[in-house]
C-alpha cells in the first residue's frame, strides 16, 4: 500500500478481533469505531482534541481517536470501552464510579474510564492532585470532578490493599 | 461520601423505605461501559444527514444562493433554502404574555432573507454522510451584503444605534420597572451607599454531547418521530405540532440517553426545527448532529449582563435599601418558546431575596443585538442576583469594617420568620438561612481558616475567603410558563404497573439527562408501593409512553415528578391491598406491602408474595369474589399549588489564593437546604456538579466577541470549562426544611451550586485582594481582569 | 467537522517521505498528527496529500552520538518522557513534557512535529531555543543541519523547505555546570502557555554565563530575550526583568493581554532566575 489514494483497505485488531475495512484517508479513528463498526460507546465531543471523550487503547496507550486516522492504524490493536468492558479487565473501577454515582450524563465516562485505566497499574500509588492531573484532559461537564476523583482513588487503593 | 440521610417525615417512614438513601442509579452499568444510546449514536434505515450552512456574519442581506455545484456533488440529497423551508415550517415569535411588552420578531428555521447572527443557518445540505454534506455545503454559494451589526448591548437603545428588525421600532425586547418599600427615602436615612458595577460574561452550557436530532417522518403512517435528546418531550411535540402544522398525535418525541443539557437543551433550535422539517420534506430520516464549532455558534449562550448595583447600610450594620439597573443581550430573537427575558426577570425578582431588607428598586432591560440568542442556563439570573446582592453586602461591610459573616447573620431572613415574603413579594415558605450558615461556618472552621490567612498574608501569600447566601426558586408551578400562554407543562404524571412476575413499571413523564431522575423515582416507587429497588424500572422520555407533562428543568423533576410518582404508587399499594383483602378475606387496612410481599401491617408476618397476587389477578380472576375487578396500574398527577414555586436556600463558601493574577481554589463548602432529600449522593452530586458550573462562569467560561458579532473562541481550545486541575474537592451539608405543598416535601437542588458560587468566588478574590485596594466585579475573573485591577488599584493610590 | 478528502500515503523511508513531498504541491507531512489532525477535522488544513512517516524506520530513537543527544522526529513526548537517556541528558526537556497539553496527546504527539510546527505557544520550539539545538533536516539531497537560531522564520515558518523533512533533533548534552529552567503559565493545566520560558545557563562561580532565555507565546516564533539573558549573566535580576521591555513585544490575545503577558514574563523570568542559581541540577 504505497500508492497515495483516497481509500485504503486497513487491517487492524480492534478488542481483540482481527477487522479489514476499506476506508476513505479522511476517516478519523473514531469515526470508524462508530460509523463502521458500530462501536458507538467512543463518543465524540469535539473533534479536535480537546474533550477527552473519544479516548481509546492503541497498543495499550490512551489515545485520542478523532486525532488519529484510522487508516494510521494498520497492523495496530485499538481496545475500545466495548473492549475493555468485555475483558473486565476495569470492572473494579466501573463499579467504583456507579457506587460513587461519578457520572451523571454518561457521554465522558468511556474516554474517563479508558484514561484512568492506565493510571490502575502505575507502580506508585498517584494520590488525589496527581489523579486529577492525569485526568485532566478529559472533560466532565456534570459531576464537577470530585467524585470522579473519589472513585478512581478508591479503586487505586483497593488494588493496592489487593497487592500487599 | 455521602451517607444515608433518614427522612424526618413520618409519612414517608416506610418499613425499608429507600428514601433518604443513597443508592446508585439503575443506569449507570451500563453508561460505565459504553452501552447508553445517545441521539448521535441513532441511525435508521434511509438515514440521511443534514449539514447546515451558516452565516459568516453577523448581520448581512442574503443576496443570492447558488446551489448549482453543491446538488450536483457526490451523495447530495437536496439542498434546501430557507424559504423552501418555509413551504413546510412556519416561523414563530418567542413571547410570553405575562411578560407585558415582551416583543421579538418572527423566527424561521432557516434565514430566508437576512442573518441575524453569525452562524445563523442560511441553507441546509442532506447528502448520505456528513463528510458528504460538508464538501457539498462548501460548494453552495451564498452572496451576502453585509449590514451593520449591533454588538455592544450598553448602546444598543441609542438613537444612533440600528434597529436590528424594523418592525419592532427598537432593540428593546423587554423592559421591568420595580419599586418596593421606599429606597429613596432609605438610601437618603442610610450612614453609607455603596455602588458598584458588575458583570456577567456571556457564556454557554458545552454540553459534552452537542445538540443532535434524527427527525424520522414516515409518509406510510403520516407521524414523525423526532429522536432528541430533549428536556421537555412533550413541550417539542406541541412545537412541531404546530409549525408542521401536524395534529400532535402524528408527533412522537423519543429521548433517550441525553449527554448533558443544564438548561441547553429545554429550548426550541432552529436547526433542529429545519431538521424535522426536512425529514417531512424529504420523507426520510434525517439526522443532525451539530459538531463542536456550530455548538458555540449556535447553542443558546446566557448571562450577558451589566448591573449597577447599590447597597445602603447603617453603621451597625443594618441594610437600609439595594437598587440594581441590569442591561442584558439577548441577540437577535427572543428564544422560543420559554423566552430571552426570563433572566432579566428572576435577576429583579431575586436580588437581595434572602436579606429582610425591604426597601428595592430595580429596572431591568433586555435589548437585542447581533449576536447568538441567550435564554434559560441552569441557575437562570440566580448567578447574577447573587453576586450582585453579596457583592454589594460585602462591599458594606468592609465599608463599615464588619465581618461579612456578621452582616449576614445582622440581615439575613431568620428562620423562624416563615411564612414570608420578599420585598419583590416572592413568598418563602421555609428557609433556613442562619441554621445553614452555622453549619457551612462549622463545616469550614471558619476561626481557623481566617487564622491561616492572616498568617499566609505576613509571608506574602494572599488568600480570600468569601461567602454568599443566596435563595432559589424550584418546583415551579404554572406561573413560569403556563400563566404567559406557552403551552409548557408544569404538572408531571406517573403510571405505576404491577406485572404478573411481581415486578413494577413506572411510567414518568419527569425525564432523565444525568441527574438521576429514574433512580429517584424509582426509589419513591420501591418506597411507596412495597418492593425491592431492584423489582422496579422507569421508562421515560417518549410520548407515546409516558404521561403528559413538563420534564425535568427548574429544578422540578424530584419534586414535582417525585410526587406523581409517591401518589401513583401509594394508589398502586392501595390496590394491590385490595385485591390482596379480597384473596385473603382479610380487611385490607390491616395488611401492607412489603419487599414484595403481601404482609399483616401489625406483625410484619408475610400472608402473600406479589407474584402470587399476580398470578392469581392476571391468570385466574375467575377465583376473585364476583363483582371484583384488580386494578394494578395506577395514574396520579401533581403540580404544587399551594405555593407557586418552592423556594430553597444555601450558602456557600469559597477559600482561595490569587497571585500574579491566577486564582487557585483551596476549598469550597456548601449548605443546602432542598427540603426532604429523596438520595442524598444524587443531591451533593447535583450540588458539586452545579458548583464547578458556577466556578466556571466566575473564572474562565466567556463567548468573546469583537466588535463586529464575531465570536472569538469558538472551539473548546478557546473557551475554557473547568477541567479537573483547576478545581477544587467541594464538601457539602445539608439543612432539611421540607415543603408541606407535598407529601415528600422535596425541593429542587440541581440549580443551587451553579447558584452561589460565582458569588462566593468574587468576594473570596475580593477578600484577598484587600490588603491592595482592588476590586473585581467582572466575571470571569481572568489573569487579565484581576491584575488590571491591581494596576489600577496601585495607579489610585499613587495618584 | 469531518476533514476534506485528501490522498494518504505511508512513506518507507526518509528518501520515499521527500520524494513524495517533491512530488505533489500541497503535501503534508504527518508524524503524531495531534495539531495536524485537528486542523484537518476543522478544515482548516486541506491538504491534497498526506504523507506519513510514522513507518519509517529508524526515526524514532533517541540515542547520544558525537556528544549530542539525538532525538528522531518520530519520539513522543510519552516515550521521551520514560527516556533516562533524555532525562540524563536533557532534564530541561524532561521538566517541560508535562506542560504538554495532557497524557493522552502526549502518547501520540512527538517533540519533531511540535518543532516542525513551530506554534509559537508551543514549548518545544523554545526548548530547542534555549538548549541550542541543532536541527536535522533531511531533501532531495540529503541532510543538513540548521541551528536552532537559524531555524525560526515567522509564524510557523521555519526553515525547512517545502520538499524537506525533519528528522532529528540534536541537543548539547547537558553538563555539570549546566543549569535548566522551565516555567509557564496557561489559564489551565495542558492549556498552550499564555506565557512561557525556556531557560538555560552554564554556572560560573557563584554567577551564570552563557544565558539562553526562550520565551514562547509572546511572539511569531519562541524568542529569545537577549537584554534580559546579558543582564541575569551580569547578576542583575531585577535589570533583567527591565530588560524584558525591549526583548518581548507581544500582542494580546483572548487569553492574555500585552500588559499581562509583560507581568507574567517578569514573574517567570524571576522564578526561572532562582531556579538557575539554585545548585547543581
Amino acid at each position: 500500500m504505497t500508492a497515495a489514494q483516497m481509500e485504503h483497505e486497513i487491517t487492524l485488531t480492534v478488542n481483540g478481533f482481527a477487522v479489514s475495512e476499506r476506508v476513505e484517508a479522511r476517516r478519523h479513528l473514531a469515526d470508524f469505531l462508530r460509523e463502521d463498526l458500530g462501536l458507538t460507546g467512543t463518543h465524540i465531543g469535539c473533534e479536535h482534541g480537546v474533550c477527552g471523550a473519544c479516548t481509546v487503547l492503541v497498543d495499550g496507550e490512551i489515545t485520542r481517536s478523532c486525532l488519529t486516522l484510522a487508516v494510521q492504524c494498520e497492523g495496530k490493536s485499538v481496545t475500545t470501552i466495548e473492549g475493555i468492558s468485555d475483558s473486565g479487565a476495569v470492572a473494579d473501577l466501573q463499579e467504583a464510579f456507579r457506587a460513587r454515582n461519578a457520572l451523571q450524563c454518561g457521554y465522558c465516562t468511556p474516554g474517563m474510564v479508558i484514561t484512568a485505566s492506565v493510571l490502575l497499574d502505575a507502580e506508585e500509588m498517584p494520590d488525589r492532585e496527581e489523579i486529577r492531573d492525569h485526568i485532566s484532559g478529559n472533560y466532565c461537564r456534570c459531576t464537577g470532578y470530585h467524585a470522579i476523583v473519589d472513585a478512581v482513588e478508591t479503586t487505586l487503593k483497593a488494588r493496592a490493599e489487593a497487592g500487599r | 461520601m455521602s451517607g444515608d440521610v433518614p427522612s424526618p417525615l413520618t409519612a414517608l417512614d416506610r418499613p425499608n423505605s429507600y428514601i433518604g438513601r443513597a443508592v446508585p442509579r439503575p443506569n449507570l452499568k451500563r453508561l460505565t461501559e459504553g452501552r447508553g444510546e445517545y441521539v448521535s449514536d441513532i441511525s435508521l434505515p434511509r438515514m440521511v444527514h443534514v449539514v447546515y450552512v451558516r452565516s459568516p456574519h453577523a448581520h448581512a442581506r442574503i443576496v443570492s444562493i447558488d446551489a448549482t455545484a453543491a446538488k450536483a456533488a457526490k451523495g447530495v440529497v437536496a439542498v434546501v433554502t430557507g424559504a423552501e423551508i418555509a413551504q413546510v415550517c412556519t416561523p414563530w415569535v418567542g413571547v410570553l404574555s405575562h411578560m407585558v411588552g415582551l416583543k421579538s420578531a418572527p423566527q424561521h428555521p432557516i434565514a430566508v432573507d437576512r442573518a441575524c447572527w453569525q452562524g445563523e443557518a442560511v441553507a441546509a445540505v442532506v447528502a448520505r454522510t456528513r463528510a458528504l454534506a460538508e464538501d457539498a455545503a462548501a460548494l453552495v454559494e451564498v452572496e451576502y451584503e453585509p449590514l451593520t451589526p449591533v454588538t455592544d448591548m450598553m448602546t444598543a437603545l441609542d438613537p444612533e444605534t440600528p434597529v436590528i428588525h424594523e418592525s419592532l421600532g427598537d432593540n428593546l425586547a423587554f423592559e421591568r420597572n420595580f419599586s418596593g418599600g421606599d429606597p429613596a427615602s432609605a438610601f437618603a436615612a442610610s450612614d453609607h451607599v455603596i455602588e458598584a458595577d458588575f458583570g456577567f460574561g456571556r457564556h454557554t452550557g458545552v454540553t459534552l454531547e452537542p445538540r443532535a436530532m434524527v427527525a424520522d417522518f414516515n409518509p406510510g403512517t403520516g407521524r414523525l418521530t423526532a429522536y432528541l435528546g430533549t428536556q421537555a418531550p412533550h413541550m417539542i411535540q406541541n412545537i412541531l405540532s404546530i409549525h408542521l402544522a401536524m395534529p400532535e398525535s402524528a408527533i412522537r418525541v423519543v429521548c433517550k440517553d441525553v449527554g448533558g443539557s443544564f438548561g441547553i437543551k429545554v429550548h426550541v433550535y432552529a436547526d433542529e426545527m429545519a431538521t424535522a422539517a426536512l425529514s417531512k420534506l424529504l420523507q426520510r430520516p434525517v439526522k443532525f448532529v451539530a459538531d463542536r464549532l456550530e455548538s458555540f455558534l449556535t447553542d443558546i449562550h446566557a448571562r450577558d449582563h451589566r448591573v449597577k448595583g447599590k447597597v445602603g447600610v447603617m453603621a451597625d450594620g443594618t441594610i437600609t435599601a439595594f437598587e440594581i439597573d441590569d442591561v442584558t443581550g439577548i441577540g437577535p430573537y427572543s428564544v422560543y418558546p420559554r423566552t430571552s427575558a426570563v433572566e432579566a426577570n428572576q435577576v429583579v425578582n431575586l436580588t437581595g431575596g434572602p436579606y429582610t431588607c425591604p426597601n428595592y428598586k430595580a429596572r431591568a432591560r433586555v435589548v437585542f443585538q447581533n449576536k447568538n440568542v441567550t435564554c434559560q442556563y441552569r441557575a437562570v439570573g440566580h448567578p447574577i442576583a447573587t453576586a450582585v446582592t453579596e457583592g454589594l453586602v460585602d462591599l458594606a461591610a468592609q465599608k463599615i469594617g464588619m465581618d461579612p459573616v456578621e452582616i449576614r447573620r445582622k440581615n439575613l431572613v431568620r428562620d423562624d420568620a416563615y411564612p414570608c415574603a420578599s420585598a419583590t413579594g416572592l413568598k418563602f415558605e421555609a428557609l433556613s438561612h442562619h441554621a445553614a450558615l452555622d453549619k457551612l461556618l462549622a463545616m469550614m472552621d471558619y476561626p481557623r481558616l481566617r487564622a491561616e490567612q492572616a498568617e499566609m498574608r505576613k509571608k506574602g501569600v494572599h488568600r480570600g475567603i468569601g461567602f454568599a447566601s443566596f435563595i432559589e426558586i424550584t418546583n415551579p408551578g404554572a406561573a413560569f410558563y403556563g400563566v404567559g400562554g406557552a403551552r409548557i407543562s408544569s404538572q408531571d404524571g406517573a403510571v405505576v404497573r404491577l406485572d404478573a412476575a411481581g415486578a413494577v413499571t413506572v411510567q414518568t413523564s419527569a425525564t432523565e439527562q444525568g441527574q438521576g431522575t429514574e433512580a429517584v423515582i424509582a426509589q419513591v416507587v420501591a418506597t411507596a408501593v412495597g418492593v425491592p429497588l431492584e423489582r422496579v424500572r422507569v421508562i421515560s422520555g417518549d410520548t407515546d409512553q409516558t404521561p403528559y407533562g413538563g420534564g425535568t428543568w427548574a429544578s422540578r423533576a424530584a419534586g414535582i415528578g417525585g410526587e406523581a410518582a409517591w401518589q401513583a404508587g401509594k394508589a398502586l399499594r392501595e390496590n394491590v391491598l385490595a385485591v390482596a383483602g379480597a384473596i385473603l378475606q382479610a380487611e385490607a387496612g390491616t395488611l401492607d406491602v412489603r419487599e414484595g410481599a403481601v404482609v399483616d401491617a401489625d406483625t410484619g408476618r408475610e400472608r402473600m408474595p406479589l407474584t402470587e397476587l399476580g398470578r392469581i389477578v392476571y391468570f385466574r380472576p375467575d377465583t376473585l369474589p364476583t363483582g371484583f375487578q384488580a386494578e394494578l396500574m395506577a395514574v396520579r398527577h401533581y403540580v404544587p399549588r399551594g405555593y407557586p414555586f418552592a423556594f430553597t436556600n444555601g450558602v456557600q463558601a469559597s477559600y482561595l489564593e490569587v497571585e500574579d493574577g491566577f486564582v487557585k481554589l483551596l476549598g469550597h463548602w456548601v449548605v443546602e437546604d432542598c427540603g426532604t432529600i429523596l438520595n442524598p449522593q444524587l443531591v451533593d452530586e447535583q450540588v458539586r456538579g452545579g458548583v464547578v458550573q458556577g466556578l466556571g462562569g466566575a473564572l474562565f467560561e466567556h463567548c468573546v466577541y469583537d466588535s463586529e458579532g464575531q465570536l472569538q473562541n469558538a472551539s473548546m481550545a478557546d473557551y475554557l470549562v473547568p477541567m479537573a486541575c483547576e478545581m477544587p474537592d467541594i464538601q457539602v451539608g445539608h439543612v432539611v426544611s421540607p415543603t408541606a405543598d407535598s407529601e415528600l416535601g422535596a425541593k429542587g437542588a440541581g440549580e443551587a451550586g451553579t447558584a452561589g458560587a460565582p458569588a462566593a468566588v468574587m468576594n473570596a478574590i475580593n477578600d484577598a485582594l484587600s490588603p491592595f485596594g482592588a476590586v473585581v466585579t467582572d466575571m470571569p475573573f481572568t489573569p487579565d481582569r484581576i491584575l488590571g485591577a491591581l494596576r489600577a488599584a496601585k495607579a489610585a493610590q499613587g495618584a | 467537522m469531518k476533514p476534506a478528502p485528501f490522498a494518504y500515503a505511508k512513506a518507507r523511508s526518509v528518501a520515499h517521505a521527500v520524494e513524495l513531498l517533491s512530488a505533489h504541491d500541497d503535501a503534508r507531512i504527518i508524524a503524531g498528527g495531534q495539531s495536524l489532525v485537528a486542523m484537518l477535522n476543522m478544515r482548516l488544513a486541506a491538504p491534497e496529500i498526506l504523507i506519513d512517516i510514522n513507518d519509517i524506520p529508524g526515526l524514532s530513537e533517541v540515542s547520544v552520538e558525537d556528544g549530542f543527544l539525538r532525538i528522531g522526529a518520530l519520539v513522543r513526548y510519552a516515550q521521551a518522557q520514560r527516556s533516562p537517556l533524555v532525562s540524563t541528558h536533557a532534564p530541561l526537556i524532561a521538566r517541560a513534557i508535562p506542560h504538554v497539553a495532557h497524557a493522552a496527546i502526549r502518547s501520540r504527539g512527538t517533540l519533531g512535529g511540535s518543532v516542525a510546527f513551530a506554534d509559537p505557544a508551543a514549548e518545544m520550539p523554545a526548548c530547542m531555543l534555549a538548549l541550542g539545538a541543532r536541527i536535522v533536516i533531511a531533501g532531495v539531497d540529503g541532510e543538513r543541519e540548521v541551528a536552532i537560531d537559524d531555524f525560526f522564520k515567522g509564524l510557523y515558518e521555519t526553515a525547512i523547505g517545502p520538499a524537506e523533512m525533519l528528522v532529528a533533533l540534536r541537543l548539547p548534552l547537558h553538563g555539570p555546570s549546566r543549569r535548566v529552567a522551565f516555567g509557564e503559565y496557561a489559564r489551565r493545566r495542558g492549556d498552550y502557555a499564555m506565557v512561557g520560558l525556556a531557560a538555560t545557563a552554564r554556572a560560573q562561580g557563584a554567577g551564570l554565563a552563557d544565558v539562553r532565555l526562550a520565551y514562547f507565546s509572546v511572539g511569531l516564533n519562541a524568542v529569545r530575550a537577549q537584554g534580559a539573558e546579558a543582564a541575569l549573566e551580569a547578576g542583575d535580576v531585577e535589570g533583567a526583568v527591565a530588560a524584558l521591555d525591549g526583548d518581548l513585544d507581544p500582542d494580546g490575545d483572548i487569553h492574555a493581554s500585552r500588559d499581562t503577558k509583560m507581568h507574567l514574563a517578569g514573574a517567570l523570568l524571576r522564578r526561572v532566575a532562582a531556579e538557575l542559581s539554585e545548585a547543581a541540577q
